[in-house]
């Protein structure tokens, strides 16, 4: 018993990395429609922001801080440049974009080991959050607890903008229905654009708290993007509600999964379960419900 | 206030409207006539933008509006109701109001005022949109465009698909609006009726060119019918 609370308590914890991922894509992809391949390199462009960072400033509590809102102007602004010079010409065209972002991705794979080498480079934890704490008779990382806090704040501080904001609306009229936005006197590219900057700039903060529990290498956002898209898939596209309950539930699959089998196992055990759900439920968790056809 | 040119406009390289030529003078109510297909919302999405003119011009208060975006055509003035009760379905009623209201200096009061135009829409602010009745959602789609302050309404089809009772209320509506001052309407609308009956000038479409145009009033239904075909 103890042994599965621990591991659901470690689905939670990937749960909440998952979601870190998943959100930006979220908006990009589940509210944009635009297949970023290249979402999984802001991520890792965030963990070298906090890898940089710490190299200047040298404290490891504070550079985290300071990490943080810089990891996502980074991000955000990468995303805003790929929106700017690439995208933009290539909305409604989702398969263009996703061979566009894939060699984007690429590139700024290639650009990474360029400046920092191919070798994985370590961001020290700072003091407070080394060690667990004893939750429900097992022990979880401070880092993870960190990881979750800091998934809960984000999450809740893009649903108040989504929701509350006069930014927010406009966000969700583009992307509900670009046209009808354009006729409300909303100019959908400046939206788009400054939902491409949100979104990755969540990468990006993403990225700086990956760096608390692994090292970072050019690929390291790679190997959180397909799971970032099956959050957003099987959440709901656009359902931020869906990307929490999806991301949580993916995370505790996979730990409970763990408990019974290795690590690739339990992998393979979340895709079928994954494939099965979205044969029943093709629009995912989360839909709108409507009473027009339009 | 609003001048076209032999504006030739469609989807991908298929025109749909051949060179139509179109004056809707100031506080001037305009009604574009046509059976399905003769290209009328195809002329007034070319007109607001939404889809790019192949040839001919868009003047807007004596300027050159053929390449501009939608959005800065609103800000210069037009407003669009398209077809279908279309609104924001997953904003509430109230958000779909506030969003064209945001940073406009009298954001508040011209909500009111379209709450005052539209008083079945008060009880409705909270509720989502795309869960109102068609009735409900068109109206606040006309309050929608009307808080961009426009001196051009463009209505397609407000009548459609909406239930008799409801259909009246909009009716005597645009009605008002139109003979209140300050603002031009081009109006798409099926109900030839209603259509002659709120406008000063008609203009017949049909397979897409313009078949007729004239003063309304007296023996303009039967001229509208013959050049209809019907």
């Amino acid at each position: 018993m103890d042994l599965l609370v621990g591991q659901l308590l470690t689905g939670l914890s990937t749960g909440s990395i998952l979601l870190l991922a998943a959100l930006g894509l979220s908006l990009t992809f589940g509210q944009m429609g635009v297949v970023n391949m290249a979402h999984g390199e802001f991520i890792m462009a965030g963990c070298y922001t906090a890898y940089v960072v710490q190299q200047v400033v040298g404290d490891a509590g504070v550079s985290l801080l300071i990490a943080l809102p810089i990891g996502f102007l980074v991000g955000g602004a990468m995303g805003l440049v790929l929106e700017a010079l690439l995208l933009r010409r290539l909305y409604h065209r989702p398969l263009d974009t996703l061979l566009v972002t894939f060699g984007v991705g690429l590139v700024l794979q290639q650009a990474a080991r360029d400046v920092f080498g191919a070798p994985a480079v370590n961001v020290s934890v700072p003091e407070a959050l080394r060690g667990g704490v004893d939750l429900l008779g097992t022990t979880v990382p401070r880092t993870r607890l960190f990881i979750m806090a800091l998934a809960v704040l984000a999450v809740t501080a893009v649903a108040l903008v989504l929701r509350f904001t006069p930014a927010g609306r406009r966000i969700r009229a583009v992307t509900g229905n670009r046209d009808l936005a354009e006729t409300a006197g909303i100019s959908s590219r400046r939206v788009d654009a400054a939902t491409f900057f949100i979104g990755s700039g969540l990468a990006g903060v993403a990225g700086v708290a990956l760096t608390l529990i692994g090292s970072t290498s050019p690929t390291t956002g790679q190997s959180y993007l397909v799971d970032a898209f099956l959050v957003v898939v099987a959440g709901g596209l656009g359902r931020i509600k869906g990307a929490v309950v999806a991301a949580v539930a993916l995370g505790a699959l996979q730990a409970v999964f763990e408990t019974y089998s290795t690590a690739s196992l339990a992998k393979v055990g979340v895709f079928v379960v994954i494939v099965v759900f979205l044969q029943l439920r093709p629009q995912g968790l989360f839909t709108l419900r409507t009473r027009s056809l339009a | 206030m609003l001048r076209l040119r032999d504006l030739t406009c469609g989807y991908g390289r298929s025109a749909v409207v051949h060179g139509v030529s179109l004056d809707v003078g100031a506080d001037e109510v305009v009604a574009v006539v046509g059976h399905n297909g003769a290209g009328k919302t195809t002329l007034l999405r070319a007109v607001v933008g939404l889809i790019p003119a192949m040839s001919g011009t868009v003047e807007f208060d004596g300027q050159d509006v053929t390449r501009r975006p939608t959005n800065k055509r609103v800000k210069a003035g037009m407003a669009y109701v398209p077809q279908g009760q279309q609104c924001f379905a997953h904003l509430t009623a109230g958000e779909n109001l506030r969003l064209v209201a945001d940073g406009r200096k009298r954001g508040k009061a011209l909500v009111d005022e379209q709450l005052d135009l539209f008083p079945a829409l008060r009880g409705l602010l909270g509720r989502q949109a795309g869960l109102l009745s068609g009735g409900q959602r068109q109206q606040l789609a006309i309050a929608r465009a009307l808080v961009t302050e426009p001196r051009l309404l463009i209505l397609d089809e407000p009548t459609e698909g909406i239930q008799p009772n409801v259909v009246a209320e909009i009716e005597a509506t645009v009605t008002a609006l139109a003979s209140r001052g300050g603002l031009s309407v081009l109006l798409v609308e099926q109900h030839l009726g209603f259509a002659l009956q709120a406008a000063d000038r008609y203009c017949v479409l049909r397979s897409g060119r313009t078949a007729s145009t004239g003063a309304t009033g007296t023996g303009a239904a039967t001229r509208v019918r013959e050049a209809m075909a019907i």
